[in-house]
């Protein structure tokens, strides 16, 4: 063999070497390249899992889901676009859809953009079959919830897509997943939620779907999310938010022997389907820019009003349970309670002295400001019995949070010795100089809920449950001992009849007696709240019937003037149909469904912008504050 | 047969030649393989194309063997000529296609002239220089030796064909075969080497690096040759300062780019780097077994661009993995050595060289095409001989190779 041919061999068994040990680089020791080619061509697609039902407490249900509809299209697909039909077709602007299919294109020629959010059925049915006439569009499905009550958005809540902040903190979320916002869709999302799916497809470079991965051994079905029986009685609900039109105000019924919360109902309300669909960011803004009304304020779980005369019924059972009073103690009304130079306005028109019963019904602010004054003044110092009052109202569940099912809530607010010394920095103030606290008024703040939750306990003689929501996930029932064991307060049982009988007397004969029905025997507390906004508050506290009670309600009309003018008798009207499921007394039923307080949140407004004039022109001047307290029913 | 003599037809090259076929109809299958068209004789698809391309290519090689040979001493220069005028021809009429001008079409069929060029430019030197009266040492019969081969590349080059005029410069083996000085073809790959480096690292090092064993060697020769040294060490330095010069001035902004990537200077895996990046996810992908035939992912969703042609070999090395590609890689060498053994058998020189011309430019497409296909190389279009798809090439090839088997099949001919 002549020399030079090794010279070629040579240099073709070197190319050899060189390209086996390349290989054996790329093929076997480069994992990374292993990794990008599984990036370049598996996809995980989500399969949305459905959201869990919400049913009422009569399995009714009240928030389902229902399908919308993605108008999307494919710009490289679109063929002979009759744009003028099209806009009619699908009531569009042809500007908005110029816009869109330009936006579409730039995203991606091959991939499919959004031309129109969340149609919903009504919508879709009218302009499904003319699809056709375009090529490139098709209709996407996606579940969205659907709300068959126009009611309690309060407590449904609404769900919401997640934003990249949200998926920051919560990384089991990606783009595109709806969470609850408000109300059980916030506090039960983990059990609404479901699992989604994934199915895993292999794309090619255009990101065309090509097939499935493995022919899907992979995959994962979608798990629906729980259903959740809640404890509202949807109709009950319903009942009450319309007898709260053109009212403001909150109205919570629990059922004492559960802490089940049966009515959370807070007006103005909303119909909760404003918030599915195409134009639910219009709609929020219009509820969220209302700052007169407020609609999605919820009145019933966070305003805080002053409780007013119904707290009389929480003083009357601390001053018997430390025996400062007894059912027989005797105080004479004088046309108010006075002190030095301190004097609290009564107008239960008594001249002769009076024995608890009658204090209750007649709501004499004099016989509880006494009351106050000894349960108080039993103790060494005035701190000392302050902070044992505190105690015995604390244990009511005033003045701080349930921590319950529902996401949001206030503490309202009990004053504490602390709170006083604060005031009063010489730390000399006394029993009277906290008068107020004995009939409602002053530094006390208490929410709808808390106040119904006071009444639930009056009516159980003594022990609440922690009022909540949800009854049953899926078919278990709750076992949280938090919701299922009962909540002691600090007074004896013993002392509850004696009060009872106070509240019964108020239907018969006493600020109650025009709400009285038939047949049931109710018990309950008027309340008038003094408040800076204006007018005075209406409120009612009640539960029925007497024995075995099956609601107890609390009923808040902002600026109602005085408790029995609305508050008693939508309180009656509720618990009627509540127990018999009629109502027997069509022209209270009708008055108060008709009856409007507008004029009043409109003059109130007015008198609001005059003094924010007012105190624009005098900025310097301090705000006098009366502490003059006059208040009763 | 109107031979004389005995037809002893080499059937190791022929089996090796029929198995590199399969082996590109396999991929060229698997790589434009759709769920859609599951039919292997679908003349809308590549697959079916390229079948059809093979069948031509067997009547080629009947005709091939069929011919008299006493028409090689006559076929050279008309074929020569013919080939060159095609060659300017297509430069004004072609057809363009993707940028470059290089394809003749009639009706629906493309040839490309400048892959039978080689064909001619093979059989021409080997006529040349397989004259009795031929000799290397002479001046002016070599330049009319490299400038029968130089002529074609030159005429490719503007088209512009990169690629295909580089293939041309495999003939420094056929001259190293019949005299040229191997001291040339290590220059070249020297320079290689240095033009390499010089990219890579700064000039100014590089070249001190580079003169220190000079300066040792001058300083070693006290007397006589130290001068010669000095020379040497003058070009070496010369050549790498004007690298960066031809670099950025001299060349294209895609050739540049390209091996910018290639020597991973820049990193544009969207971009320029897409078709190197994207070729090797698929080789390496395969591991050492590979997926399977027809499972390959990244190259039949055409993550992987002229999967099918250029880059076919990113399918073999996806879908055969490590010890597949090694086994195609095993086949090419094992090929290109039994080319070289058979023309090292030829009794009449015009053979022999012919034969060397075959095997190196076989080693040429070979040596690029996978190079760039594994990262070693920048992007040149050039086929993998017999296994890429298409006629031009695939038809090419075949003449080329058939031709040396017929002169092989006469070795035993007494003239």
């Amino acid at each position: 063999m002549n020399r030079r041919f090794f010279l070629l061999t040579g240099f073709v068994i070197a190319v050899l070497l060189i390209f086996t040990a390349r290989l054996f680089y790329l093929q076997i020791i480069d994992e990374s390249l292993k990794l990008s080619a599984e990036n370049n061509v598996i996809r995980r697609i989500k399969d949305y899992a459905p959201r869990g039902h919400i049913y009422d407490r009569n399995q009714k249900l009240i928030v389902g889901n229902q399908s919308a509809y993605d108008l999307m299209v494919v710009p490289s697909q679109v063929r002979d676009l009759d744009t003028a039909m099209f806009c009619e077709i699908f009531q569009i602007e042809k500007n908005d859809l110029k816009r869109k299919l330009i936006r579409a294109t730039h995203y991606s020629r091959l991939k499919p953009s959004v031309v129109i959010k969340q149609m919903m059925r009504s919508e879709y049915i009218n302009v499904q079959e003319n699809i056709i006439f375009f090529p490139g569009f098709y209709f996407q499905r996606r579940l969205l919830r659907e709300y068959l009550y126009d009611g309690a958005p309060n407590i449904a809540g609404f769900i919401g897509e997640v934003s990249e902040t949200f998926i920051r903190n919560n990384p089991e979320y990606s783009k595109g997943d709806f969470y609850g916002v408000a109300g059980i869709e916030k506090s039960y999302e983990s059990q609404l939620r479901g699992t989604d799916g994934v199915r895993r497809v292999v794309v090619d470079v255009h990101n065309r779907e090509k097939g499935r991965f493995q022919e899907g051994i992979y995959d994962t079905l979608p798990e629906p999310g729980n259903h959740l029986t809640t404890t509202i009685d949807i109709q009950l609900q319903r009942y009450a938010e319309d007898l709260m039109i053109n009212k403001r105000g909150g109205i919570v019924a629990i059922e004492p022997s559960s802490g089940e919360l049966l009515i959370v109902a807070s007006s103005p309300t909303y119909d909760p389907g404003l918030l599915v669909g195409r134009h639910r960011n219009q709609n929020y803004y219009r509820l969220f820019a209302d700052s007169l009304q407020k609609p999605l304020f919820d009145r019933a779980l966070l305003a805080e009003y002053p409780p007013g005369s119904p707290f009389k019924i929480v003083n009357a059972l601390i001053g018997l349970q430390e025996g400062a009073i007894s059912e027989n103690s005797h105080y004479t009304c004088g046309g108010g309670f006075r002190y030095g130079r301190l004097f609290v306005r009564c107008g239960c028109g008594t001249h002769s002295p009076i024995p608890l019963l009658k204090g209750i019904y007649k709501s004499c602010n004099n016989y509880f400001c006494e009351t106050y004054k000894r349960i108080v003044d039993a103790y060494p110092t005035a701190p000392e019995g302050l902070q044992r009052w505190n105690e015995y109202v604390r244990s009511f569940g005033m003045g701080g949070f349930f921590n319950n099912d529902l996401p949001t809530g206030r503490r309202g607010h009990v004053p504490d010795s602390t709170y006083y010394n604060n005031i009063y920095s010489d730390h000399q103030w006394k029993s009277v100089s906290t008068i107020s606290n004995g009939i409602g008024q002053g530094e006390l703040l208490i929410t709808p809920l808390q106040l119904a939750n006071i009444a639930a306990t009056v009516a159980n003689r003594g022990f609440y449950y922690t009022p909540h929501v949800v009854s049953r996930i899926g078919d278990e029932p709750i076992s949280d001992p938090h919701f299922t064991e009962p909540k002691l307060s600090l007074v004896d049982s013993v002392h509850f009849e004696t009060v009872i009988e106070g509240m019964a007397q108020v239907f018969k004969q006493g600020t109650a007696r025009f709400a009285q029905v038939d047949g049931i025997e109710m018990c309950g507390k008027t309340g008038t709240a003094e408040n800076p906004h204006g007018q005075d508050h209406s409120i009612f506290m009640a539960f029925a019937p007497r024995d075995n009670p099956k609601i107890a309600i609390a009923v808040f009309v902002e600026n109602g003037y005085w408790g029995s003018r609305w508050a008693a008798p939508i309180a009656s009207l509720i618990m009627e149909k509540y127990l018999t499921g009629e109502i027997s007394r069509p022209h209270v039923e009708a008055r108060m469904l008709e009856g409007s307080l507008e004029g009043e949140y409109s003059n109130q407004a007015l008198r609001l912008a005059e003094r924010l004039a007012r105190l624009e022109a005098e900025k310097k001047e301090k705000e006098e504050q009366s502490n003059s307290v006059n208040s009763n029913e | 047969m109107n031979n004389r003599g005995e037809f002893h037809l080499d059937w190791g090259i022929v089996l090796m030649y029929v198995a590199l076929l399969f082996i590109g109809w396999l991929n060229i299958y698997s790589a434009t393989f759709s769920e859609a068209y599951t039919g292997y004789f679908d003349m809308n698809q590549n697959h079916g194309r390229q079948l059809i391309f093979i069948m031509g290519a067997i009547v080629l090689i009947v005709i091939t063997l069929a011919l008299d040979i006493r028409l090689f001493n006559l076929l050279p220069w008309p074929v020569y000529a013919v080939s060159i005028l095609s060659l300017v021809a297509v430069l004004l009429f072609g057809q363009k296609i993707s940028g470059a001008r290089s394809w003749f079409t009639i009706g629906s069929i493309g040839i490309q002239p400048g892959e039978f060029a080689k064909v001619a430019a093979a059989l021409a030197a080997a006529k040349y220089m397989g004259s009795n009266d031929f000799q290397w040492k002479n001046i002016r019969q070599r330049f009319t030796a490299i400038g029968i081969i130089a002529l074609p590349a030159l005429v490719i080059l503007p088209q512009p064909d990169l690629g295909s005029a580089i293939v041309f410069s495999s003939f420094v083996f056929v001259f190293h075969r019949e005299g040229l000085s191997p001291l040339w073809i290590f220059l070249g790959v020297a320079m290689g080497v240095l033009f390499v480096f010089s990219l890579i690292f700064d000039s100014l090092v590089l070249s001190a690096v580079l003169a220190l064993p000079f300066l040792l060697l001058i300083y070693a020769q006290r007397k006589g040759k130290w001068f010669r040294w000095l020379g040497i060490m003058a070009l070496v330095l010369g050549f790498v300062q004007s690298v960066d010069f031809t670099f950025h001035n001299l060349l294209e902004d895609r050739h540049r780019n390209r091996i910018n990537i290639m020597l991973g200077l820049e990193d544009d895996p969207q971009g320029v780097g897409y078709n190197t990046h994207q070729a090797q996810i698929a080789i390496g992908s395969g591991g050492f077994t590979g997926r399977g035939f027809l499972q390959g992912t990244q190259t039949k969703f055409n993550f992987v661009p002229e999967q099918h042609t250029d880059f076919i070999f990113c399918t073999v090395g996806e879908e055969w993995g490590f010890i597949g590609s090694v086994a195609v890689l095993v086949l090419f060498a094992a090929f290109i050595i039994r080319l070289l053994m058979m023309a090292e058998r030829q009794k009449i020189t015009m053979y022999r060289i012919y034969g060397y011309a075959v095997a190196s430019i076989l080693f040429f497409h070979f040596t690029i095409n996978i190079a760039m296909a594994i990262g070693l190389f920048p992007v040149v279009g050039i086929p993998l001989p017999f296994v890429s798809y298409g006629g031009s090439s695939l038809w090419a090839f075949t003449i080329l190779l058939f031709f040396f088997v017929k002169m092989d099949a006469h070795r035993k001919d007494v003239w």
